[in-house]
């Protein structure tokens, strides 16, 4: 779903993220920055691409600030931010999540 | 080529008598000459020693480039030596210098210009961290730097593989013959130990201090006989950073969770005895086994002789209300700590060579029962780094980690199982400080693993509560959390060498190549 505000979740606490997503004209980007880069950034990458996926995000900005989440947090706060991007309070589809 | 701990050391570094490690026990009865240094006599009678400024004893010393000089780092965080002699040596143009300091921190980040201009351009210590870790892994130092061990580095001193042109230390007092201590003055340290081998095989002994006292400064770490110059200064650190203030025992279930884990291993090791040694680190969870050991003591009306290290308040507590009957001190880390060496006998200061050189005839390491030591990585045949971040950035010291752990009876590693999403026990640590043939045991928050070759130590825990895992299943448990960590990337470029205690070469660390 096309997203038209920006939105942010999560913190900067070690063990968390912070996601901000962004519209953007077309299609997703994804910036990520990770106090744990060299041993798990293709991995927290491959991760939000698939999350990308599942939602059916179609045009973003993702900027995610990772410190050493597991991958529970990060996907929690990645919806979080998405849903409120879309102002979605209720009726999550919670099959997919 | 490959080394006993499975690391590949390369043939560059292997000349000149260095071998790669061989075990922990290889050099035992190794015969060697002890090194000796030059010194000058002073028999005219002379009124003082002093010289009028910093810059005015490097000059009197005589150094020139490509000499190598050595400071201590009881003065910790606090310390104004190193940045200050260093400034002076910049001013007059000195270069190629190698410093061989006992440990580097951030409050001697003057050395990151002066390795950046080739003012310095060989370290050995043994920590390695904040700016000047970041210089050295970013492969700006000239040379590898050389990351000893405590008593790795007495034991380098004294057997000539390092020789020192002029030691600079800084003492709290001394008096104008430089009998100096690191008791009383402004800036106490309570101990100066790590320069109990520079004193004696350094061609020259400069002394710096803050508070110059009357002759004899007895009792005095450094005699007069071994000094060359004294120099009073302003200030020789700040006293709120030398010590912390009191370092406060965990509330962190986490951590608490894992010393009473920690503290229940020596309780059902078969040593827990009237008369036990010990030492334990000022880690969290490492500090925390003093409360759980306290209470087996009074439980089975039994004392420690003695306890050993880096000295902290939960340890002066236990001393003074009777469980521990003597403290063997190296280093001071706290108030408690400096206040006690200076005020109660039997607070003993030791040296760096009688703590932990694995090279004279049996230093204090050897008559430990237990060790409890902190980690970054333990790998799945036990080898702990202490050294290196799982970024590949120098950031830790190996201190007496890997010497304590050769010597005691049972070496006790306590570490949470992943720290953020870092897993600490993993298939292979980034580079190992401690070999795995050291290590008995490893208390983590999710269970305990023996190593296996203390098939004494699982017998003896076969029928308690310790919670025990083997240590693959530990690894699998961290990979399951947190997913298995890539590999890093390195460069060839060889930054640092990490030396075993026995002077062999255990592992060396690369450049890491640059992340986004």
């Amino acid at each position: 779903m096309a997203i038209t505000t920006s939105a942010l979740a999560g913190t900067l606490e070690s063990s968390d993220a912070q996601v901000l997503i962004e519209p953007r004209a077309q299609g997703v980007q994804i910036n990520l920055e990770s106090s744990v880069y060299a041993q798990y950034g293709a991995h927290i990458e491959q991760l939000a691409h698939e999350l990308v996926e599942t939602l059916g995000i179609t045009n973003a900005t993702i900027s995610i600030t990772d410190k050493g989440a597991l991958d529970c947090t990060l996907k929690a706060r990645i919806e979080a931010a998405y849903y409120r991007a879309l102002g979605k309070q209720q009726d999550f589809d919670w099959e997919v999540l | 080529m490959i080394n006993a701990a499975g690391r590949e050391i390369p043939d560059e570094f292997l000349h000149d008598g260095v071998e790669p490690f061989q075990g922990i026990y290889y050099r035992d009865g190794y015969h060697y000459q002890k090194a000796a240094p030059t010194v000058r006599a002073y028999v005219r009678p002379q009124a003082d020693k002093l010289v009028d400024s910093v810059k005015d004893a490097v000059i009197a010393t005589g150094l020139k480039d490509g000499m190598t000089i050595s400071f201590h780092h009881h003065l910790r965080d606090g310390d104004y030596v190193v940045n200050m002699v260093m400034k002076a040596i910049h001013e007059l143009g000195i270069r190629d210098l190698t410093v061989c300091a006992s440990s580097l921190g951030k409050a001697h980040n003057y050395l990151v210009t002066c390795i950046q201009d080739g003012t310095v351009t060989g370290i050995s210590t043994s920590g390695i961290r904040d700016e000047i870790g970041e210089v050295i892994s970013a492969g700006q130092l000239k040379h590898p730097a050389v990351i000893r061990t405590h008593g790795g580095r007495a034991r380098a001193i004294e057997d000539g593989t390092i020789h020192i042109d002029v030691a600079f230390i800084g003492a709290s007092t001394s008096d104008q013959y430089g009998n100096a201590s690191g008791k009383g003055g402004q800036s106490d340290t309570g101990v100066l130990s790590y320069m109990g081998s520079d004193v004696h095989y350094a061609d020259q002994v400069v002394i710096l201090t803050d508070t110059l006292v009357d002759a004899p400064n007895f009792p005095a770490a450094i005699q007069g006989i071994d000094v060359d110059y004294v120099v009073l200064v302003t200030k020789i650190g700040d006293p709120n950073k030398i010590a912390t203030g009191a370092l406060r025992l965990s509330k962190d279930t986490r951590e608490l969770g894992i010393a009473e884990n920690a503290a229940k291993c020596m309780y059902h090791s078969g040593l827990f005895k009237d008369g036990f040694t010990f030492q334990t680190g000022a880690g969290g969870p490492s500090l925390a086994t003093t409360i759980f050991l306290k209470q087996y003591m009074q439980q089975e009306h039994i004392k420690c002789r003695w306890a050993m290290g880096g000295v902290t308040e939960p340890i002066v507590n236990l001393f003074h209300e009777g469980y521990i009957q003597n403290i063997l001190d190296d280093q001071a880390f706290d108030l408690a700590a400096v206040g006690s060496v200076l005020t109660d006998t039997n607070h003993y200061e030791i040296t760096a060579s009688q703590y932990a050189n694995p090279f004279n005839k049996g230093a204090f390491v050897n008559q430990l029962d237990f060790v409890i030591l902190g980690a970054l990585e333990v790998d799945v045949d036990f080898n702990v780094n202490v050294v290196q971040g799982s970024n590949g950035i120098l950031q830790g010291a190996p201190g007496g980690h890997p010497d304590t752990a050769a010597g005691a009876k049972v070496t006790i590693i306590v570490a949470p199982l992943i720290r953020s999403r870092l897993a600490t026990v993993r298939t292979r640590v980034t580079s190992v400080t401690t070999p795995g043939e050291s290590v008995d045991i490893v208390v983590t928050d999710y269970g305990v693993a023996v190593n296996p070759r203390r098939q004494d130590l699982l017998a003896a825990f076969a029928d308690t509560d310790i919670p025990l895992l083997s240590i693959e299943e530990l690894r699998d448990l961290a990979y399951q959390y947190a997913g298995e960590p890539s590999p890093l990337e390195f460069e060839d470029q060889v930054v640092a060498l990490i030396e075993y205690r026995d002077g062999t070469l255990i592992d060396v660390v690369k450049k890491p190549k640059l992340q986004k």
